[in-house]
């Protein structure tokens, strides 16, 4: 038998499959509820992958179970938005009817979750479900929670999709990829998912880069606590998300694309995969979803190609920069979900007619996650320099009285009275202390227990860590410890000391963007006086 | 090969090679530290084949894994040349240049097509097909290999197959292109720098050259025999044919480790005298009239050796040694003045600065040269050369300094064991990561992944014979027998089963093993043996 | 016909600490500082192994980048304007040093970390100090795991993985500060894929990882470094030539070593090499 007399495979087999680990771990984990080290061995041999390697991803993800679990786990939120909204109460409801967190009760368990992008609607809940497909529901309530997990809940249909034109994508065509790359210059577009780089400067770089494979990624990853405009964005329009990761490809020379999507926008999910079949095989680009499995820290570019690629979901340091080095070590275009979609407009537009809409260094539309103590809570898409304040507005104002406003999320900081008028542009935002981030407003009123809200935002940074480098790993722990005292009314001088030091090292020498703004909000609502001090 | 006895490489050079092929070599469990090296190498980007009848842990990390049948390596090797020349992609101009008997040898293997490459060798053509070319393609390569192709009774014509596989392609002679063979004991490679090859002064010189002799001779102050003398397998002959009657046997152990070891303890006990020294009282020191206790050479005692990449290095003394033991220089020195002798104690460094003024490629190898540099790799012919990373690089000459290099004519011939309907599967041999050799020294640990010593067989094998997993079997060959429990394996396939030969006090798998010998090398056919498996 | 000989390197021109240093183009802010005997403090970093950038313990200023920059992991840049002397940076790494004495056990920790937090004065009593709770892992005869006693390095990971040994028999497990070094489901390291090559405890910088003879010399109090010698050899148990540093106390070898600067091994050895000794010293 000549077959016993060769075989294929070795390292570079296994390095080329190695990106198959995070969706084999996802299917175990959908079709049994847990991944089972038997499931896990058999995954390590196929890829194949050391077993610790696979577990060591594996137990990275809130998603993936590695001790058995109940069918159906809901994980219910109890960040901020949430809370605010009375979240703490449906977590009171739970622990009396259902359980303790984390203590299956039949075949169902419930547990608490960060942010889970639904902040608009009220309290949400994530269901996982052995064998069944896993659902959001939002708003939900302790008897939704209980008929889910006793099974007897109903899933809603699929929403319906309109059918799209991709006369952008068309024009891009005609016009080739140097003229496409020179629209988006002009245009001025800064990218939306909160670092707000000049997406002009970072396609030529990916262009220029030398490299035989070049990707496009999309950051779907939307985790930020607060923001929701992605999910919005691809629920109601996928295409225009599509047409604009393909009008990218063509601008910087890649044939294959990604879309990372965070692992509870299922309904998003569907609806994007039931979008890319419409779109037809003459795409020019290879677009590709791949689903996070609950890792905050995956919404940072280079953690996000770790995660795609296989690994844990940790970040690299930079340089090099994803222009240069990003997915599976290629030269990498990525951009967050709101930044692609504004592209079509662009093309079909012209870059000049963007770039008249906003400030100079702020240039077109911004769509704006409102939520919390407002009458509307809701997705606002605003021309760049209104204010928070104005914003709220919008919303239909304050429910109750205004007791402090959140902006740019969990990494963002609570503004001053004086702050809520600052233009919500990046100059005029980075001028004044004012955080743009992801474009999250979270209103509260006096009835919100302040410290409630600062110890969870604590809590999530040290949930949402890595553990990578130190000063993150310990500071986000520290942070929730010496909190945790000031709110209890337990603190002494020397906590503000240490804070204070917490803050400047997560700051200065953590290797992302987690640690670097994992103080923000926290030194923000000690500065206005929401907790410590007098509050 | 190709004049003084040595690899061509550096290890450094796996790591930036283009391509590797490793061949009759399990160096994953073996060569640990350079396999180091090939993963470094693979990591970067290089492209593996291994070439075993063994799917070993070494075979997990190549592209193309080529199960050969033992024995084949000729075959394959004849048929992968065949295939380069017929494809075009020979190095013409170095063929030219640098090569001599390029015609003859083409036609050597002219017969050598694809399909009968894979009719002998069982590897599926298109596989072979692609070895070649991507062989003959790469910037660079590296064809490196072990045991598993010297012992054989084929084992310098194998060599020498693989040699012309490089002079074919011009993978020899260039900073990551070589022929790397990767020594078993930690001076294999010095013993023959030292010239402990019967034909051989140290570095090399030939006995049989009368200004070599000469040079020697007035050195040493005593004749020197012109006439090589025997290596091993040749001894064993000659106790059989009552030609040698004494012996004196220094870190050996060929009552164990000898191919069909029966016949050897039955020469060496017929031996009129026979003295053993050796850091343990050996199976073979226990037949001894006399035992010389030694030191451990590598942490009891001063010297140096010599590594698979030409580097020498020095051991150091860090230990006492116990009891009466000594050092194997001291015991010369003590043994020669007993016989009348007046030689004065010398230290290690002297008598290297000896070797140093009598083999030009050591002259430039002080110890405090060694000490400083972590070793120099030869030839290192003054004080001031850096040492030899590669060599053959004046094979790339515009004019060529020696004669250029042969291609050797070499037929491949089936193992000297048959297979028949009484033996009819093939035992072949091997180390384990954790031990070695006999055993003797690596027992001295308590390792948590050491293996009872086991006769492993593919599930396919174990069902055909009624045998079970951990069942005690007996493994017969036409020269004996020993019992050992079933382990099933992934790696072999039907027809194929392996055992390491390291517990020989618990399983002498050596009883087995037949003792035909390389006429050129001396070395037996430890890798290929006809058995046949029965329950008890 | 001859290949072609190695391109000069590429040269760059840098500031450090406000002085016009030149620097190979691809050296690390690192390298630059060693070679110009300005220490800088490492945890994770080894020379063998590929940066980590964990201990973030190697930080500078670098200016014109926001943060501070790990010394260990950037490559130098030409007119690059680099300080390492800054209040700035000491108050990082003393914090990241109390950081540590917070979380781990630091008792066994190498000379180098002692010598960092003395000269910074760190109290290792600012966050807590970490009180050690978990039980020793001691699952055959050649280790020990004291994770009370672990930083997080990830040293031991890359030499078992792609930096040197390539058997990923431990890899890190769980996320953020409860994240630990494990096998697989955690189980023992004789049903993992190790393969005792002593590598990762050959790179632990803070004795989490020990051999078993050390361990139980020290248990026993026995363990006197004072009266140790290193004495370098070759392995004799395959023809590569590896280095062992023979560390011997009293006339028997107590552990064994590999140089990290040896072109050889670079300080990494194979199970027989690390434990094959045992035959010289059996009691007869």
């Amino acid at each position: 038998m000549a077959d016993d007399h060769v075989a294929y495979g070795g390292f570079h087999n296994a390095a080329e499959n190695r990106h198959l680990l995070l969706p084999s771990l996802h299917a175990v984990q959908d079709s049994i509820g847990f991944v089972s080290h038997g499931a896990l061995n058999y995954i390590s041999e196929r890829i194949p992958v050391a077993p610790a390697e696979a577990y060591g991803v594996a137990t990275f993800y809130d998603l993936i179970a590695t001790e058995p679990t109940p069918a159906r786990v809901a994980r219910v939120c109890d960040d901020i938005v949430c809370t605010a909204a009375g979240g703490d109460q449906l977590i009171s409801t739970l622990e009396a009817e259902i359980g303790p967190e984390g203590a299956p009760n039949g075949e169902g368990m419930w547990v608490r979750s960060p942010c889970l992008g639904h902040c608009e609607k009220g309290s949400a809940a994530f269901i996982q479900r052995a064998g069944e497909t896993a659902l959001t529901i939002a708003p939900v309530t302790a008897e939704v929670v209980a008929s889910v997990l006793d099974g007897t809940h109903e899933t809603p249909e699929s929403p319906r999709l309109y059918t799209p034109s991709f006369d952008a994508l068309v024009k891009a065509r005609t016009m080739g990829a140097t003229a496409v790359r020179n629209e988006v210059t002009v245009s001025g577009i800064r990218g939306r998912g909160g670092a707000a780089f000049p997406a002009g400067i970072k396609w030529d770089g990916v262009a220029d880069a030398s490299g035989d494979a070049k990707y496009v990624v999309c950051n779907a990853d939307e985790s930020e606590p607060g923001t929701f405009k992605d999910r919005w964005l691809i629920e109601t329009n996928p295409f225009v998300l599509l047409e604009g990761i393909a009008i990218a490809a063509l601008a910087v020379g890649a044939t294959k694309a990604y879309i990372y999507i965070r692992g509870e926008y299922r309904e998003a999910e569907n609806v994007l995969e039931a979008a890319l079949e419409a779109t037809g095989s003459d795409f020019g680009v290879d677009i590709e979803i791949r689903r996070g499995a609950g890792a905050y820290i995956c919404g940072e570019e280079t953690a996000l190609f770790n995660s795609i690629e296989g690994f844990r979901g940790q970040p690299r340091q930079k340089p090099p920069f994803p222009t240069q080095s990003g997915l599976f070590g290629s030269p990498t275009l990525i951009n967050n979900v709101e930044t692609f979609a504004a592209i079509p407009g662009i093309i079909r537009d012209g870059g000049d007619s963007f770039a008249r809409l906003g400030t100079k260094e702020s240039t077109g539309l911004k769509l704006f996650c409102v939520s919390g103590k407002v009458a509307k809570p809701g997705v606002y898409q605003v021309e760049f320099g209104v204010t928070t304040r104005e914003l709220i507005n919008l919303a239909g104002g304050a429910v109750g009285e205004l007791r402090a406003v959140l902006t740019g999320g969990a990494a963002g900081s609570f503004l001053t009275e004086a702050q809520l008028d600052v233009p919500l542009t990046f100059e005029d935002g980075r001028d004044a202390g004012v955080s743009l981030g992801s474009g999250a407003i979270m209103a509260f009123n006096t009835e919100v227990d302040m410290g409630a809200i600062t110890h969870r935002i604590a809590e999530f940074f040290a949930d949402e860590s890595c553990g990578l480098c130190v000063p993150c790993r310990v500071g986000t722990s520290q942070q929730l410890e010496i909190v945790g005292r000031i709110r209890s009314g337990t603190d002494t001088q020397t906590d503000y000391d240490n804070l204070d030091a917490v803050g400047w090292v997560m700051r200065d020498a953590s290797i992302c963007g987690l640690g670097h703004t994992a103080a923000n909000a926290i030194e923000s609502a000690i500065r206005i006086g929401l907790i410590g001090g007098d509050s | 090969m190709l004049g003084a006895g040595g690899g061509t490489s550096s290890y450094k050079e796996m790591e930036t090679t283009d391509l590797i092929v490793l061949w009759g070599s399990n160096a994953r469990n073996a060569h640990p530290i350079f396999f180091h090296r090939i993963t470094k190498g693979i990591r970067n980007g290089a492209k593996m084949y291994t070439v075993d009848p063994r799917r070993s842990e070494s075979a997990e990390w190549a592209d193309t894994w080529l199960g050969i049948d033992v024995g084949s390596d000729i075959a394959l090797s004849n048929t992968v040349a065949r295939e380069i020349i017929h494809a075009g992609l020979v190095n013409a101009e170095f063929i030219q240049h640098s090569t001599s008997g390029f015609d003859a040898y083409a036609e050597s293997v002219e017969t050598w097509t694809l399909e009968r490459g894979e009719e002998i060798t069982g590897v599926p053509a298109e596989a072979i097909r692609a070895l070649a070319h991507d062989y003959a393609k790469a910037p660079t390569a590296q064809l490196c290999w072990t045991l598993g192709i010297t012992e054989h009774a084929t084992g310098t014509d194998n060599v020498l197959s693989l040699i012309n596989l490089a002079l074919l392609t011009g993978h020899v002679g260039r900073w990551g292109s070589g022929l790397v063979p990767i020594r078993g004991q930690n001076n294999v490679q010095g013993g023959g720098d030292m010239g402990a090859l019967p034909n051989k002064f140290p570095g090399f010189q030939d006995v049989t050259d009368r200004n070599a002799r000469a040079k020697f001779e007035a050195a040493w102050d005593s004749p020197v025999p012109a006439e090589p003398g025997w290596h091993i397998a040749e001894m064993i002959d000659a106790m059989d044919l009552g030609e040698l009657t004494a012996m004196y046997v220094i870190g050996e152990n060929p009552a164990q480790s000898e191919a069909d070891v029966s016949r050897a303890i039955r020469l060496l006990d017929g031996l009129d005298h026979l003295v053993v020294q050796d850091i343990f009282l050996t199976k073979t020191a226990q037949m001894a009239d006399v035992v010389f206790p030694a030191a451990a050479g590598w942490a009891e005692t001063d010297g140096t050796v010599t590594s698979s990449e030409r580097r020498v290095q020095r051991v150091r003394k860090a230990l006492d040694p116990p009891g009466e033991a000594k050092d194997d220089n001291e015991i010369i020195t003590m043994l020669a003045n007993a016989l009348g002798h007046d030689w004065e104690p010398r230290d290690a460094e002297a008598i290297w600065d000896e070797l140093r003024s009598l083999s030009p490629m050591h002259a430039g190898m002080s110890y405090e040269r060694l000490d400083a540099l972590g070793g120099l790799q030869w030839p290192c012919p003054d004080d001031d050369h850096p040492g030899t990373p590669f060599l053959h690089g004046w094979l790339w000459e515009e004019t060529l300094p020696r004669e250029p290099a042969p291609f050797s004519i070499v037929e491949w011939m089936p193992p000297i064991d048959p297979l028949d309907d009484d033996f009819p599967i093939r035992l072949t041999t091997g180390r384990r990561l954790d031990s070695y050799n006999t055993g003797v020294q690596s027992g001295g640990y308590r390792s948590p992944i050491r293996a009872d010593v086991v006769i492993d067989m593919t599930k396919e094998q174990a069902e055909d014979l009624g045998v079970e997993e951990r069942e005690v079997v007996r493994v017969s060959s036409r020269r004996g027998s020993v019992e050992a429990p079933v382990r099933i394996v992934d790696g072999l396939r039907r027809g194929l089963v392996f055992m390491a030969f390291h517990a020989p006090d618990e399983v002498d798998v050596n009883q087995l093993t037949i003792d035909d010998w390389d006429p050129k090398s001396g070395t037996a056919e430890f890798k290929a043996t006809a058995v046949r498996i029965e329950s008890l | 016909m001859i290949e072609s000989t190695l391109p000069e390197p590429r040269m760059v021109e840098i500031t450090l600490n406000r002085t016009a240093v030149t620097a190979h183009a691809d050296a690390t802010i690192l390298d630059v500082c060693r070679a110009q005997d300005l220490d800088v403090p490492t945890m994770c970093f080894l020379e063998t192994l590929s940066p980590f950038n964990s201990c973030r313990l190697c930080v500078v200023e670098v200016a014109g980048s926001r943060t501070l920059v790990p010394a260990c992991s950037r490559i130098v840049e030409s007119g690059m304007e680099i300080s390492t002397d800054s209040e700035r940076i000491t108050d990082a790494r003393r914090t990241l040093y109390e950081f540590y004495a917070s979380t781990v056990d630091l008792s066994l920790a190498d000379a180098e970390t002692k010598n960092w937090m003395s000269k910074y004065d760190v109290d290792p009593d600012r966050f807590g100090r970490y009180e050690p709770h978990r039980a020793v892992k001691i699952q055959d005869d050649l280790y020990i795991r004291d994770y009370d006693k672990c930083v997080m390095c990830y040293r031991c990971v890359a030499a078992c993985g792609p930096d040197a040994q390539n058997t990923f028999a431990i890899d890190v497990a769980g996320r953020g500060l409860s994240s630990t070094i494990s096998t697989e489901y955690d189980v023992t390291l004789p049903d993992s894929a190790c393969v005792y090559c002593g590598n990762c405890i050959g790179v632990c910088p803070t004795g989490a990882l020990m051999f078993k003879s050390e361990y139980d010399m020290r248990e026993a109090d026995t363990w006197d470094e004072g009266r140790q010698s290193i004495t370098t050899t070759i392995c004799s148990f395959c023809g590569v030539g590896c280095n062992l540093e023979l560390h011997v106390q009293d006339n028997r070898v107590v552990k064994v070593t590999s140089p990290m600067d040896h072109d050889v091994t670079n300080g990494h050895l194979c199970i027989k090499g690390r434990f094959g000794y045992g035959y010289l010293q059996e009691e007869k």
